[in-house]
């Protein structure tokens, strides 16, 4: 879950990484002129938005005095950037710059370690500095058992030729972003640029958080102290009506998985199982030619209920005009439970299974009670003598 | 032969008590696993299908000798029952259990480690040894998963659980048998990756050829790319990317936490160009497999 920066900005100042002055979040032109009345000099407004290109989009704007700032926000506001309507205005105190830096802990997954990325080169993407620039850039993993020592920073620092006052002030920046990563199951904790000012100076001008789903049960505290509500989901973009109705389909009860869903504009309802069949029968779908309505996890043996719940969802969105429902060979799944949930799902909603169920591939778990239910129907079924690929192309054809 | 487990592992379940370790532990003792003890806390004196429920693991380990753990309890306990395992010596943990922070997950296996011990999973399903025994949820049922699974010569290794039954019931329907396959974890940080296991195959004389399913997100399959390349593997690898359509979606969540692509080289295109540069066939569907590897095999 990322976070916006001016949340990234709290946090930090939480555990006292300096930033500029000021640095409040305006939600209306006036705000943001009271904001840089304070500051009394002159400010950068920076659009509240979870996606980048920010300063191309013309999401950050600078201003002399509290009347510009304004106008300035009011702008900001009313811009939409890669389709993301900004959250409000982040309004700080602008200061000469000497030097940037890159300054980042994130997880090494070959290691399985966290990693301390520091650079003199900021401001810019840090892996084009990896390519490019590799002698301004140093790596060290830490360990998640053992104390993180000042040191351990510090020598980081020092290996790209940092010295004096700058390497006692950086390590004690970076020490304290290692902290940070570990106290709240960060997946990213990263500043960019940090900067040094011309009196000597560091401060965060830029961060940016990121937050792991499975911690927010752990960070409820934090998330409630930074305002963030704990249900919301913070995707690339934000959810439809429809993904949020599904989630409200998997809480109904706690057995399975039935209702994470994404929305798609495709006319083929999906219902697939969870984890990599469903990656792989999606991919068959679109290799296919055909159009998915949605990508849809269930799994973990669902109720009857939910299984039904979840086909009601699909069949019930706009220009659905049948599903396929498929799977990898299962273990625990029952292959009854889940054709009983969907027909029950497909009849409530007013259809003929047989005509509405493009085709049914769930092989394995308590499969011979499942066919006799779909034989029953009419649902058009087949074992695990054809293949998934197999079953999409036959779902895919019947939409024809 | 088979890596990991045999027929004579001794092995224990942590939160046997559980509605899915109940009927996990029928389904491993049904195929033949020799499980030799259950732990719940508080629970010690009960039976489940006749293994016999302790509060600690201590308790079992001194009374018998236990080669393995399948750790089965909720997110929030399991980091605590993984330690108790460790520090009572277990060499084989096996982490069934899914949503367990990541950082809680790199302090196990950085402990595994240091306890010479080998971690496969969280969030995964466990190890089968066709005809020897399984440890896990794997394939299900004793007579699905000997429907699915036979014993042969291909080592299997896949990110996705109920994947990897798909694979080996495709490479039985074509008559090649597997030596072992591994149920891996969908996790970002897991205790054993493609890399970490490879040894063990080529350590293995009866496995010739290796299959893999793989996904976007992670460094996992450059990993082996290097591997391959850098120990010169006698075996041939052939793989299977699912999730193709992610690249065009780069940020959103789908299946796996660990599939969240996150750079260039975590997609789909960038992992397939890598593991062919290093030799590995990529098959397009799933029944492609089973040819790709006779290919492989001269076969």
């Amino acid at each position: 879950m990322r976070f916006y920066e001016y949340e990234s900005k709290r946090l930090f100042g939480k555990y006292g990484i300096p930033l500029p002055t000021g640095s409040k979040v305006a939600r209306t032109p006036a705000e943001a002129g009271a904001i840089a009345t304070e500051i009394a000099g002159p400010v950068v407004l920076k659009s509240q938005v979870l996606t980048g290109g920010r300063m191309k989009a013309g999401g950050v704007l600078f201003a002399e005095t509290a009347a510009e700032a304004a106008r300035a926000a009011e702008k900001i506001l009313a811009l939409t950037i890669n389709g993301h309507k900004p959250r409000g205005v982040l309004v700080e105190a602008r200061a000469p710059i000497a030097q940037e830096y890159y300054l980042g802990v994130t997880w090494d997954g070959v290691n399985r370690l966290p990693v301390m990325i520091f650079s003199d080169m900021g401001g810019i993407d840090v892996e084009e500095v990896a390519e490019k620039h590799p002698e301004h850039i140093a790596k060290r993993n830490f360990s998640t058992l053992f104390p993180f020592s000042d040191f351990m920073a510090k020598e980081l620092i020092a290996s790209i030729g940092i010295s004096g006052s700058d390497l006692n002030r950086l390590t004690q920046i970076a020490a304290t972003l290692a902290r940070v990563f570990r106290d709240h199951g960060l997946t990213l904790a990263e500043i960019n640029p940090l900067v040094r000012l011309h009196d000597g100076r560091f401060l965060c001008l830029d961060g940016h958080v990121d937050m792991e789903d499975d911690a927010r049960d752990t960070q409820k505290g934090l998330l409630r102290e930074l305002g963030i509500d704990p249900a919301e989901k913070r995707q690339a973009r934000p959810p439809s009506q429809f993904e949020i109705d599904g989630a409200a389909v998997d809480a109904v009860d706690h057995r399975g998985v039935a209702g994470n869903v994404v929305e798609f504009d495709g006319d083929l309802g999906l219902v697939i199982g969870a984890g990599g069949g469903s990656l792989t029968l999606f991919d068959a779908i679109r290799k296919h030619g055909g159009r998915p309505a949605n990508y849809c996890e269930i799994g973990g043996n669902p109720s009857v209920t939910k299984a039904c719940a979840l086909t009601k969802l699909i069949l019930a969105k706009r220009g659905v005009k049948k599903i396929a429902v498929m799977m990898n060979v299962v273990s625990n799944t029952r292959v009854d439970i889940v054709a009983r949930g969907v027909i029950k799902g497909v009849v409530e909603s007013g259809f003929d299974p047989a005509e509405k169920i493009a085709i049914f591939r769930i092989p394995g778990s308590w499969e011979t009670e499942g066919f006799k239910i779909l034989r029953h129907y009419g649902v058009e079924y087949c074992d695990r003598s054809v293949s998934m690929y197999e079953a999409a192309g036959r779902a895919v054809a019947k939409m024809k | 032969m088979s890596i990991l487990i045999t027929r004579d592992t001794t092995f224990i379940i942590q939160g046997i008590t559980g509605r899915e370790a109940v009927n996990m532990t029928r389904e491993c003792l049904d195929y033949g696993s020799k499980i030799v003890g259950g732990v719940t806390p508080g629970r010690a004196g009960r039976d489940i299908y006749g293994v016999p429920v302790y509060d600690t693991v201590a308790a079992i380990a001194k009374e018998k000798s236990v080669d393995g753990s399948v750790i089965a309890v909720p997110p929030a306990f399991t980091r605590d029952a993984v330690y108790e395992a460790l520090e009572c010596g277990i060499k084989i943990l096996v982490i069934v259990t899914e949503r367990i922070p990541r950082y809680e997950v790199a302090q196990m296996v950085e402990l595994a480690r240091l306890r010479g011990a080998r971690i496969i999973g969280p969030n995964c399903l466990g190890v089968l040894s066709p005809g020897e025994a399984k440890m896990g949820g794997l394939g299900g049922r004793a007579e699905d998963a000997r429907k699915a699974f036979t014993k042969g010569p291909i080592g299997v290794m896949s990110r996705s659980g109920g994947m990897t039954t798909e694979m080996c019931n495709t490479l039985t329907a074509a008559g090649l048998g597997q030596s072992t396959a591994v149920s891996i974890g969908g996790d970002a940080v897991i205790g054993s990756t493609y890399a970490d296991l490879m040894p063990l195959y080529e350590a293995d004389p009866e496995t010739m050829a290796i299959v893999i399913y793989c996904e976007p997100g992670g460094r996992m399959e450059a990993e082996l790319a290097r591997y391959v390349v850098e120990r010169k593997s006698r075996l041939p690898i052939v793989a299977f990317m699912a999730g193709r359509f992610m690249d065009e979606m780069p940020g959103m969540r789908f299946g796996h936490a660990g599939t969240i692509v996150e750079g260039k080289a975590d997609t789909t295109a960038e992992k397939i160009a890598r593991l062919e540069a290093a030799g590995i066939s990529i098959a397009e569907r799933i029944e492609d497999i089973p040819a790709l590897v006779r290919k492989r095999l001269g076969i």
